[in-house]
């Protein structure tokens, strides 16, 4: 089905309802003189575009607006998880020291107009669209990562993002110049019928293009070589948003490149295999991509004292980890790692929160912190902590050990043996890094002259749902992974 | 009594919740518990030994329930002739190390609930007979194990325990491997480690070595077999003597069960080609050189834990021996270790708790002071050398007749190695116990009570089974002789008919 943009908007109504969330919490902003609600509505728009999301019936799949969009099982499934990503931010939001303190109308708004263009990202089938809605998402991050005005580590973070995203984003334009110079078309469809059929295009053209595009996405799910604004916008950003930098705005980056690379310029075959088209040699770019990805976070890590840092070099690993999926070109891949995608948003936001948690009690991010946390007074969240990094980790009975026990599974049903032995080499490696901070909370001894850890009835409330979630669905997933199995679909067409 | 696998498992988890729940200031009150939710698991595992049918080798007291059917994975518990004497170690050595855990003074609450939920872990991976279970149990136990050490541990404490971990991590990573792979490409996808063992034939020689040899390498560092062992002098010596006492008592007894119950019956022909090699000749390394590191400690403990490593080598010996005594007697070495050995730790944690310290030049002439203990412990030497009468003799014998058929020069060297064993054991003797009296050491009072009741149960069993080793050995036989001739059956059909 080709919607018109009438018909379309059936299938916008979460859309719709952020932006109408973001109008209003502006113009609320200049009428109300107490901001305290303004984080209250924000939780509720999300809350509510969560709900248009699961009410929304199953179907076969639509184009939106001509083509621009697509509506389909595997937008819902990152639709879902960037706003439940949406969701913890905003909860973290309201309970965070640090956006407190600065002007919370704004900060919801581009916090919600943030969400709605990852929302976009994960439906766009055109590249001049997925352009666009990418462009928007960077655009609403670097004010947000920018947001603590009086804070310098802050501004320098909002700088080198912005720096960076230029330079990423320009050099994918220009690749995706060269594609509709190739193509003719910026639909995804007719660039997989103009690659599908025999041309005089040489192939290095077409993977030079694909290169240079990479570098957006690249950067936008922090791959190597674009990995490196991560930790500096990591560590500067207020820590909701770098919560939801880490985990919505990398889940939209997967979700843009998956369907950028698979059904654009891929063709499914038999047996759930996926096909590059052209001849063009793109996985194996993708595999040492992917593996350099996990390996330089993994031992980059290692060196960490600030556990913002920690937990973005190790986010960068933890891509790394999802790449595995994607680079194995097949069904089971892809569906391992939509999960791990969502074990992922379960236990770094958990990470993320126990780190605000703590820091909006001393005011503090490194690692010396958190020293004897479990004996005075902080053994809740220091046990809450352990869960998420254990899991991250991927250590059984957790959601983490379910998300890599697919990922791995995927990939040696595909045999690729090396990849799987250096994905368990990364794996241990890891433990030793995810393992400081634990050893720090447990094993050490308070010195005495530690803050000591308030109780906040919100933050913990959500807390405890977070790791219940890693430990229960780390015992049973079938709900998850029916789900995961579910979005396994693109729509290309009807058939 | 219906489901008496899922109980002897749950059981102590159910204490841990409990503990865990428990208000402030009940430390006393928290031991009990731990008490309450083990001994259960004693009377389940005393059921099951009187209820085995010794004359089968299927699987009994099976429960087979349905998991995570899209992928195949059951929740399946059962026990057959090699895993009920483990279960049985399990059961008497986590209810003994409760009580040898009264000393602990601090953090009770998450001692005791790490405690449990390590019980928990252990028992699991003994009854689980779905490779995913089993893989869940198996990883469960390493976190208890990391901060059981790391917290109350001694002054190295931070760095043995991460070693453990992520030695044992490094070496389950690989099993994962093994198994995803083994999942893949069997005759069918199933985790069931029955029905592999039934399909074995259909892997290929090459998958078969290259499988073989991840899960070997993921076992043998629990063993610990040489190379993979440093960890554990390190781990030995900064753990609380409880968890000294459950590391080597039941942790190192998963290595070889996991050699046996997955490589053995589900690449038999792969386990055929290394078992000299990877089996045999390490094991006999194992012997050797754990006895001669044992003779060159001045740690009381260290010794303890070479000696340790030292016996864990006839094993691994007699496993690859393939032969009806070598097999029997590996198995039963591993209940003999597990009861001996554990009662070594809990007498080198009598003199530490006294003594503060483990230097053994440091002490002399203890028996003059505490004549009980110095009986038990050389009670307790004497087991552990092999002495005639008591339970190490047999299988140690066991093995070695076992072994003799196949490999006479490791058989020697191996039998030769119980005269150091005996010498580093007589001569930590005679510097501890005899000798003048070291007069720091003067009105050192003799075991309490409750030190004894601990020590005296695992005496009982180690002379009972002196005596009458058919008592284990009956459990084990059927269950291991099939597997037995499976591994011969899968290389060469005619060698089967070759060895008795």
């Amino acid at each position: 089905m080709d919607l018109g943009n009438l018909a379309s908007l059936n299938h916008f109504l979460p859309e719709l309802l952020l932006t109408a969330g973001v109008i209003l919490l502006v113009v609320v902003d200049l009428i109300v003189r107490d901001k305290s609600s303004l984080g209250d509505m924000a939780l509720i728009i999300t809350a509510g575009a969560l709900v248009l999301i699961a009410i929304e019936p199953a179907q076969r799949g639509a184009w939106l607006f001509h083509r621009m969009l697509v509506f389909d099982a595997f937008a819902v499934f990152f639709r879902a998880l960037i706003a439940l990503a949406a969701l913890v931010a905003v909860w973290m939001s309201i309970g965070s020291v640090e956006v407190r303190a600065c002007d919370q109308g704004e900060y919801y708004a581009i916090l919600l107009a943030s969400t709605l263009g990852m929302f976009l990202m994960a439906e766009a089938t055109n590249l001049l669209m997925a352009y666009l809605a990418l462009e928007f998402v960077s655009l609403t991050s670097y004010i947000l990562t920018g947001f603590l005005r009086r804070n310098r580590r802050s501004q320098e973070a909002a700088l080198k993002y912005l720096i960076y995203g230029g330079v990423a984003s320009g050099t994918m334009v220009y690749g995706m110049s060269w594609i509709f110079g190739i193509a003719g078309s910026l639909d995804f469809g007719a660039i997989n019928q103009a690659l599908g059929a025999t041309g005089h295009i040489p192939v290095l053209t077409v993977f030079i293009a694909l290169v240079l595009i990479l570098a957006g996405l690249g950067y936008k799910i922090a791959s190597v070589p674009f990995h490196m604004w991560a930790p500096d916008v990591y560590t500067g950003a207020p820590i909701p948003v770098t919560t939801f930098l880490a985990v919505g705005s990398k889940a939209a980056g997967f979700a843009l490149l998956t369907r950028f690379f698979y059904p654009a310029i891929s063709r499914l075959g038999a047996g759930g295999n996926w096909q590059p088209l052209h001849g063009v040699d793109w996985p194996q770019l993708l595999l040492v991509v992917c593996v350099i990805t996990m390996t330089l976070g993994n031992l980059a890590a290692l060196q960490q004292t600030n556990m913002k840092r920690l937990l973005a070099y190790s986010s960068i690993a933890q891509a790394g980890y999802a790449l595995m999926g994607v680079v194995i070109l097949t069904n089971d891949g892809v569906r391992a790692m939509l999960f791990y995608l969502f074990a992922y948003y379960v236990m770094d936001a958990g990470a993320f929160l126990v780190v605000m948690i703590i820091a909006n009690a001393t005011g503090r991010e490194d690692l010396e912190a958190y020293r004897g946390l479990a004996w005075r007074g902080g053994a809740v969240p220091a046990i809450a902590l352990a869960i998420f990094l254990l899991s991250l980790t991927g250590i059984p009975a957790t959601i983490g050990f379910i998300g890599k026990f697919y990922i791995f599974a995927a990939v040696i049903r595909s045999q690729f043996y090396v990849l799987a032995v250096i994905g368990i080499l990364n794996s241990t490696v890891s433990l030793y890094y995810y393992m400081a901070p634990i050893r720090m909370m447990f094993l050490e001894e308070p010195r005495g002259d530690e803050t000591p850890i308030t109780f906040e009835p919100w933050n913990y409330g959500l807390m405890g749902v977070l790791a219940c979630a890693t430990v229960v669905l780390g015992l049973y997933w079938t709900p998850i992974i029916a789900f995961a199995d579910r979005s396994m679909h693109f729509f290309t067409g009807p058939s | 009594m219906s489901h008496p696998l899922t109980l002897i498992t749950f059981i102590p988890l159910i204490g841990m919740v409990l503990i865990l729940l428990c208000p402030k200031g009940q430390e006393k009150f928290i031991r009990w518990i731990a008490v309450t939710f083990t001994f259960p698991q004693l009377l389940i595992a005393g059921w099951l030994y009187a209820n085995f049918d010794t004359t089968t080798t299927s699987i009994q007291f099976a429960e087979h329930r349905a998991w995570i059917p899209a992928y195949h994975i059951f929740y399946f518990l059962g026990v057959d002739g090699i895993s009920i004497s483990m279960v049985l170690l399990t059961a008497i050595i986590c209810f003994i190390s409760v009580f040898a855990s009264f000393s602990i003074d601090r953090g009770e609450r998450g001692y005791y609930a790490l405690l449990l939920l390590l019980d928990t872990g252990m028992m699991g991976v003994f009854v689980a007979l779905d490779f995913f279970l089993f893989y869940i149990f198996w990883e469960v136990m390493l976190l208890p194990m990391y901060f059981l050490i790391g917290i109350w541990g001694g002054p190295r404490r931070e760095y043995a325990a991460i070693k453990f971990f992520l030695y044992t991590l490094l070496g389950s990573v690989l099993i994962l491997l093994a198994m995803l792979g083994l999942y893949y490409y069997g005759a069918t996808p199933t985790f069931d480690m029955i029905e592999l063992a039934a399909n074995a034939g259909h892997y290929s020689m090459t998958f078969q070595r290259v499988a073989w040899l991840a899960l070997f390498i993921g076992f043998a560092i629990k063993i610990p077999a040489f190379p993979f062992h440093t960890w554990l002098p390190d781990a030995h010596v900064e753990a609380p003597t409880a968890i000294s006492v459950i590391l080597a008592g039941v942790l190192l007894k998963m290595g070889t069960y996991g050699i046996l119950r997955i490589n053995f019956s589900i690449l038999p022909a792969a386990s055929h080609e290394f078992a000299f090699w990877l089996l045999g000749v390490i094991g006999t390394i194992n012997i050797v050189y754990g006895a001669l590191c044992a003779m060159a400690q001045t740690d009381y403990k260290k010794l303890i834990a070479y000696s340790s490593v030292s016996h864990m080598g006839y094993v691994m010996l007699g496993m690859a021996a393939l032969t009806t005594a070598g097999i029997n007697g590996a198995v039963l070495q591993m209940f003999n270790h597990g009861t001996i050995t554990a009662m070594l730790f809990l007498l080198v944690g009598v003199i530490y708790d006294r003594a503060h310290h483990r230097e053994i030049a440091g002490f002399g002439g203890l028996a003059s002071q505490m004549p009980m203990y110095a009986a038990i412990t050389g009670f307790a030497f004497f087991a552990a050398m092999g002495l005639p009468g008591l339970s190490a003799f047999i299988s140690e014998v066991l093995v070695l007749i076992g072994a003799w058929q196949r490999y006479p020069v490791m058989t020697i060297l191996g039998a030769g190695t119980a005269i150091l064993t005996a010498g580093y054991m007589l001569w930590t003797f005679q510097r501890v116990y005899l000798g003048p009296l070291n007069e720091k050491y003067r009105g050192l009072s003799d075991l309490t009570l409750r030190e004894a009741f601990t020590l005296i149960p695992l005496a009982i069993i180690v002379l009972v089974l002196g005596v009458y080793p058919h008592a284990i050995l009956d459990l084990l036989g059927a269950s291991l002789n099939h597997v037995n001739q499976i591994v011969l059956m899968a290389h060469a059909p005619a060698a089967a008919a070759m060895v008795p």
